[in-house]
């Protein structure tokens, strides 16, 4: 039972990421009809923007070690620390949440400047095109991130009140066993709230609408009169953000590194396929289904029966899925029917 | 006339054949005349005529066919360790098996196209990867990489009585080591028969059909013929083509890793297909050449090099010169490959050969303009 229930939260975290990287993908597939293979260096650079903010804030000085007194010591010590005492130390420990506020605007200056200057030239260009010059797009970036911040992974700690677990399993009543990271909770917490804002943000604004409509029948939003291309950079730039915060706030759980797009790249993608080209929820929901499914089959028991099903899962599904229903899960029909 | 003229295959691949057999030196004015990178050269071109085929011909972009040279490695090496170490069977036996892969995965995704059937022989090749990593380790000897041994049995060689020396056996044809030279007129041999093949279907009525693939399948239809069938076969030709290349890298060097299964270095396949021209029979050939010429090139600059060669400007200038070229050379040569690739695909769709032709173009203008002559001359050359 409690192996089950760790399951089905390793599944809904897991699939908190899926969902947020698809939605961002599918976002700019459904609405520009782009096949974006740049979309996990999005992810990538979001996360790299949390690094980049914690190593800003840990800007540090030379000083006298004062607790060391029979020789000379010194000590790295942050200029935060220096200038503003506990409450720069406070500030460095929440470097990860504070990155949020600077993943926003830099993701969105990188996703129009990508869409303006290289994307839309591809709008008329068959998806072979899209894919090839999205992938040379991607290493180009890849290798950006290795230049500057080299090869090996780069961990960056939670806040110090949440590097604990939550004793989920003694708050409900169930065994005392049943511990959970805080951190992992609190993205899962994360991924519903920014999942609803853009649903909302599409679902319940004028300015959602007119993109919606422009997803359905660019042509005809077109005609009346609306400059819909804006619109879809704006959504370009949108799908960026949720991309890289999706990225920023998982550093703490994988420390990146310069390939990390590129693997969850695959990923994403299978995803969106799975969820159906396009449909913004059949991305959230594949997520969780994705996720929630490679967790149970990672599972000692499953395992056993099953030898290296947890490496493909995922894949088989997509497979599975591609073969019987093409449109994938909640596709609309019409919507890249090949 | 006719005999001569480039339209005679013969002709071609007997002209193909000069040029690949005298590498060697008209490569050493570029000091690319060394045996590891003509063996690089040679292999790599023959996995680039083996994409093209499919690719080039029909269209169908595969981001899969890294694992088909994977599985032609493992089958090679599995070879050499239990039967022998001539490399004539391993580079047969493994061009079957990634013939086999390749009817299995491509009976399946080429049941969608555009880039449905990208995403699925995405997901076949990282399945291929992951497996190779982690349950299949007792064949593929996982991160490690699958290494001949000491304690392997090489039966057929055991029979033949074959005397090994001390140390690892290396690899031979019938007695002819791989190593240097020899090992790149063979891989050359191979090479100019890989070529011949793919001059012989893109210039037979089959290649037609897959000129039709790629046109427009739907009217394909109409006309009475079946597509799937000419998809299958071309892709399990390319497949085996991926898997002959597998197996000759293993020939060279005993080693096969997972690694060369990921889905990036089937990216990188697809790189240099469009870097020289996809769909032409050249192009995959140059871009293998000039991205396997400056990988070995770029990669050997570093930033003491680049202090020499940029010393005649005044000292903070060079540093700023230096530092942004190292950028792209060195460790980072890929950064410059990646800008290459997406400045090709956005202007230059056609790689390196719609360069070629547009020179051709432009030079032929020039010298109809300047001798002002007669247009009766600007005859149609036919491709190439």
């Amino acid at each position: 039972m409690e192996d089950i229930l760790i399951q089905i939260l390793n599944g809904l975290d897991k699939g908190g990421a899926y969902a947020l990287i698809a939605l961002g993908l599918t976002l700019t597939f459904g609405t520009l009809g782009v096949v974006n293979f740049a979309h996990g260096a999005l992810f990538m650079l979001g996360a790299f923007c949390a690094v980049s903010t914690h190593k800003l804030l840990t800007l540090s000085v030379k000083v006298r070690d004062e607790s060391i007194t029979y020789f000379e010591a010194y000590k790295e010590q942050p200029y935060l620390e220096i200038w503003w005492g506990d409450t720069g130390t406070a500030i460095i420990d929440y470097a990860v949440p504070i990155s949020i506020l600077v993943t926003i605007p830099i993701m969105l200056i990188i996703g129009v400047v990508m869409e303006r200057g290289l994307i839309q030239r591809f709008y008329k260009r068959e998806h072979a095109d899209q894919i090839l010059v999205t992938f040379g797009l991607a290493i180009v970036i890849q290798e950006l991130i290795r230049t500057f911040y080299g090869a090996n992974p780069i961990p960056t700690a939670a806040p110090d009140i949440v590097s604990g677990s939550a004793a989920i399993g003694a708050f409900f009543g169930l065994s005392e066993n049943l511990v959970y990271p805080w951190w992992r909770l609190i993205y899962l917490a994360f991924a519903g709230v920014i999942i609803t804002a853009v649903f909302s943000f599409l679902k319940f604004t004028t300015y959602g609408m007119v993109v919606r409509a422009g997803m359905s029948d660019r042509d005809t939003v077109g005609l009346l009169g609306i400059d819909i291309g804006r619109r879809f950079t704006t959504v370009f730039g949108l799908a960026a953000i949720v991309t890289g915060l999706a990225g920023a706030m998982y550093v703490p759980i994988l420390p990146p590194d310069y390939h990390m797009g590129m693997d969850f790249l695959v990923l994403s993608f299978v995803v969106v396929v799975v969820g159906g080209m396009g449909s913004l929820g059949g991305a959230v929901a594949a997520g969780f289904l994705l996720g929630l499914l490679q967790s149970f089959a990672s599972m000692n028991e499953v395992k056993a029966i099953i030898p290296g099903i947890d490496q493909i899962i995922i894949y088989l599904v997509a497979i599975i899925i591609l073969l019987v229903r093409p449109r994938g899960l909640m596709g609309r029909e019409g919507v890249m029917d090949d | 006339m006719k005999i001569i003229s480039l339209k005679n295959d013969y002709v071609t691949t007997l002209l193909f054949a000069v040029v690949v057999l005298l590498a060697p030196i008209w490569l050493s004015p570029f000091g690319a005349n060394y045996p590891d990178l003509l063996q690089k050269f040679a292999i790599f071109g023959i996995f680039a005529i083996g994409y093209n085929l499919l690719f080039g011909a029909t269209g169908y972009l595969s981001f899969g066919h890294a694992a088909f040279l994977g599985i032609g490695s493992y089958t090679a090496v599995w070879c050499f360790k239990l039967f022998t170490m001539n490399i004539l069977p391993a580079i047969i036996l493994s061009t079957l098996v990634a013939g086999v892969f390749a009817l299995f995965i491509g009976f399946i995704c080429l049941r969608r196209s555009g880039i449905y059937f990208s995403i699925l022989t995405l997901a076949f090749a990282q399945m291929a990867y992951s497996l190779a990593y982690s349950v299949l380790t007792p064949i593929t000897n996982g991160e490690t990489g699958l290494q001949l041994t000491m304690q392997d049995p090489r039966y057929i060689d055991a029979m033949a009585g074959v005397v090994v020396p001390e140390g690892l056996p290396s690899t031979n044809l019938f007695g002819i080591s791989v190593n240097g030279y020899s090992g790149f007129y063979i891989c050359a041999v191979v090479l100019i028969l890989a070529f011949f093949i793919s001059l012989k279907i893109f210039r037979s009525p089959y290649g037609l059909k897959l000129a039709a693939i790629k046109s427009n399948q739907v009217r394909m239809q109409y006309t009475g013929f079946n597509p799937r069938p000419y998809l299958i076969s071309v892709f399990v030709i390319s497949g085996m083509f991926a898997g002959l290349a597998g197996g000759l890298l293993a020939a060279i060097d005993p080693l096969a890793g997972a690694e060369r299964m990921q889905w990036t270095a089937s990216g990188e396949i697809v790189l240099m297909t469009i870097l020289g021209g996809a769909g032409t029979l050249i192009g995959p050939l140059l871009g293998v050449l000039v991205i396997k010429y400056f990988e070995n090139i770029f990669s050997a600059i570093n930033e003491s090099v680049l202090h020499e060669a940029f010393s005649f400007l005044p000292e903070t200038l060079e540093n700023v010169v230096v530092f942004v070229t190292h950028l792209f050379v060195g460790e980072g040569w890929h950064l410059s490959l990646g800008v290459i690739f997406v400045l090709v695909v956005t202007f230059l769709p056609g790689g390196i050969m719609e360069l070629l032709g547009l020179i051709k173009q432009r030079y032929k203008k020039f010298r109809s303009e300047s001798t002002s002559t007669s247009s009766s001359k600007t005859e149609s050359k036919g491709e190439k």
